[in-house]
């Protein structure tokens, strides 16, 4: 059912999710940019609506939450081990269309590649999803090309109006009935959503692993300084590294964290003994981009990619990542001339 | 409930073999199902986890055969009998005895490359009429890094065994010569059933992959064990995919007509 709220109702309806929920959404972090005097729009904890960014895309993604940057798995002490806990409330995310679609890869990924993740599910099993509706696009977005732009399987949506109320469509059962009995105006709701990009992105109908032989690679050997930018801003990249980490102050105490990894910086293939499997940086970039439109379908049935453009927005060599698969085409044509 | 596949069990240490000055042969506490090829993520706290691959295969038992070469290995070499050691496992596919039984079987191994397909030999060393001619190609850098003389020197009693050297200071009783050079000796019989096992690192499985192809093996007739970073063996971490195919999940014994396409 739809509704038509302003921000006092809004915050009110907060307060009451706040006893067992938190509520995470892209937030300001003033002065918390990559460049002097510029901020960070990243998730966080908000208490208010007036908090939410809706008019910026957020420079990182939702996934954090989920996959935590840096995730304690259990405690070692002397012969002892103890699982970490886990967070005492649920969680209620806010994010976009595209967000929303990359939730389900961090599914496939977590809970259905291999035996299903305990500590991905004990967070995923909490959450509560509110759609935030796109009213226009962002710089470097290609959700259309994609097919992420719209989403349906949301508890709420929220559309924020030019005039500071709020457009909300709600799913939740519970939640519906406590909007109803706020006596707000009842409306029907779609979520809005983009219907077009300024960028689009062809993925080639004949794509195949061949195309790692084409010679577009070798251009990211230098341009590509593999600092993996890309990789933490990106909803779908998942990888991540174990660390053993030991208190200084009692060195029998200490405990395992999973940290996120990337493909594109140094050290990611490297195996005991010396052994590595991918040096130059062209053949990481390879590597991730046919994960994203290639091999991840394989597995999956759908492309892993969801178009959000981060990646070109964080990239500090202005790479652009829809460009190089536009790029694959003429790869694929070259490949196969050289057969 | 989600099964908490990151805690590890404690295992003692029954047993350590030593094989050279940086090789040794771990025997470690453990009951249940595991194939010659499957792995163990091997902890100690405070220094991580390595996956090491299954050496042996015992009622009570598991052999993990460890090189002295990283942050991990080096921690669990100041460990000895009595102490105990953290696993979680095990992953991966292993061998499928079934595959190489009736047939006449080619293994060729480089380095440490010859743990995973040990359990395997020793197999077929044991039950010989279950299998047809049996052929080992074993190679090592020097004579200093020959892992598993006894089981050599054993296995020679029922199947050929061809023991070569990359390169050897003084006289040796070994052959000199990389594997691939041995490929011309093996005894061939029908080619259509006959099978090989190939691990080591990646080169020498390339070129020895080619050589066998070379003598006429079928590409279906041959496998191949690949060695990865792995960080969970779940299918998470990311680290030991290759193109579509996560070693972890789907090997890390693959069938040569799988192998084959896997380009890191």
């Amino acid at each position: 059912m739809g509704f038509h709220v302003n921000n006092t109702v809004l915050n009110t309806i907060f307060k009451t999710w706040q006893t067992e929920y938190n509520i995470y959404a892209p937030r300001k972090y003033p002065g918390g940019g990559r460049f002097s005097d510029t901020d960070c729009i990243r998730y966080g904890k908000i208490n208010t609506a007036e908090e939410i960014i809706f008019d910026k895309k957020s420079e990182y993604s939702f996934k954090e939450f989920l996959t935590p940057v840096s995730q304690t798995l259990f405690f070692f002490t002397e012969g002892e081990t103890k699982e970490a806990d886990t967070l005492q409330k649920k969680a209620i995310i806010f994010l976009r269309s595209c967000d929303l679609h990359a939730l389900k890869r961090l599914d496939d990924m977590y809970l259905h590649n291999g035996p299903a993740d305990y500590y991905y599910h004990r967070l995923r099993k909490s959450i509560k999803i509110v759609l935030m509706g796109c009213d226009h696009s962002f710089e470097n977005c290609f959700c259309v090309s994609m097919g992420t732009n719209q989403s349906s399987n949301y508890d709420m949506s929220i559309d924020r109006q030019a005039d500071g109320t709020y457009l909300i469509d709600c799913k939740d059962a519970d939640w519906e009935e406590q909007f109803a009995t706020t006596g707000c105006a009842q409306q029907k709701v779609t979520p809005a959503y983009v219907t077009k990009n300024s960028i689009t992105v062809t993925v080639p109908e004949n794509l195949t692993a061949e195309v790692a032989n084409s010679s577009m690679w070798d251009d990211y050997d230098s341009r590509c300084i593999n600092c993996g930018r890309c990789n933490f801003v990106c909803p779908t990249c998942t990888c991540f590294t174990m660390q053993d980490l030991f208190y200084s102050e009692n060195g029998k105490a200490g405990e395992r964290r999973r940290v996120w990894a990337s493909c594109m910086v140094d050290g990611f293939t490297d195996v005991a003994g010396g052994g590595c499997y991918r040096q130059k940086n062209g053949q990481r970039m390879r590597f991730k981009v046919l994960h994203k439109v290639l091999d991840y379908k394989q597995r999956n049935g759908y492309h892993m990619c969801v178009g959000c453009g981060r990646c070109d927005d964080i990239c500090p060599e202005y790479i652009s990542f829809s460009n190089c698969v536009n790029r694959l085409q003429d790869a694929v044509m070259e490949v196969k001339q050289n057969d | 409930m989600i099964k908490n596949d990151y805690m590890p069990f404690s295992s003692k240490i029954l047993e350590v073999i030593q094989h050279t000055d940086i090789e040794y042969t771990f025997r470690m506490e453990y009951q249940g199902d595991v194939k010659p090829g499957q792995f163990f993520e091997v902890s100690i706290p405070k220094y991580g986890e390595a996956p090491i691959s299954v050496s042996g295969v015992g009622k009570n038992h598991i052999d993990l055969t460890i090189r002295r070469v990283g942050k991990v290995t080096n921690e669990i070499f100041e460990r000895y009998v009595g102490n105990s050691l953290l696993l979680r496992g095990p992953y991966g596919n292993g061998f499928n005895l079934s595959d190489y039984m009736g047939k006449d079987l080619i293994i060729m191994a480089g380095g440490t490359g010859l743990s995973p397909v040990r359990g395997v030999i020793d197999y077929f060393f044991h039950h010989p009429e279950q299998r047809g001619h049996m052929t080992l190609i074993s190679g090592f850098k020097t004579p200093n890094d020959i892992l598993f003389r006894n089981d050599l020197k054993q296995w020679s009693a029922n199947m050929d065994v061809i023991l070569t050297v990359d390169c050897a200071e003084d006289d040796t009783a070994c052959h000199v010569g990389l594997v691939t050079q041995y490929i011309p000796q093996i005894k061939m019989g029908n080619v259509t059933n006959t099978v090989a096992i190939v691990v080591g690192p990646p080169a020498m499985m390339h070129f020895s992959v080619q050589g066998l192809l070379g003598i006429g093996l079928l590409e279906e007739n041959i496998w191949i064990s690949q060695e990865r970073k792995m960080c969970c063996g779940l299918g998470k971490c990311g680290h030991c995919k290759v193109g579509d195919t996560y070693i972890c999940l789907d090997g890390p014994v693959f069938n040569y007509t799988k192998g084959k396409f896997l380009v890191d």
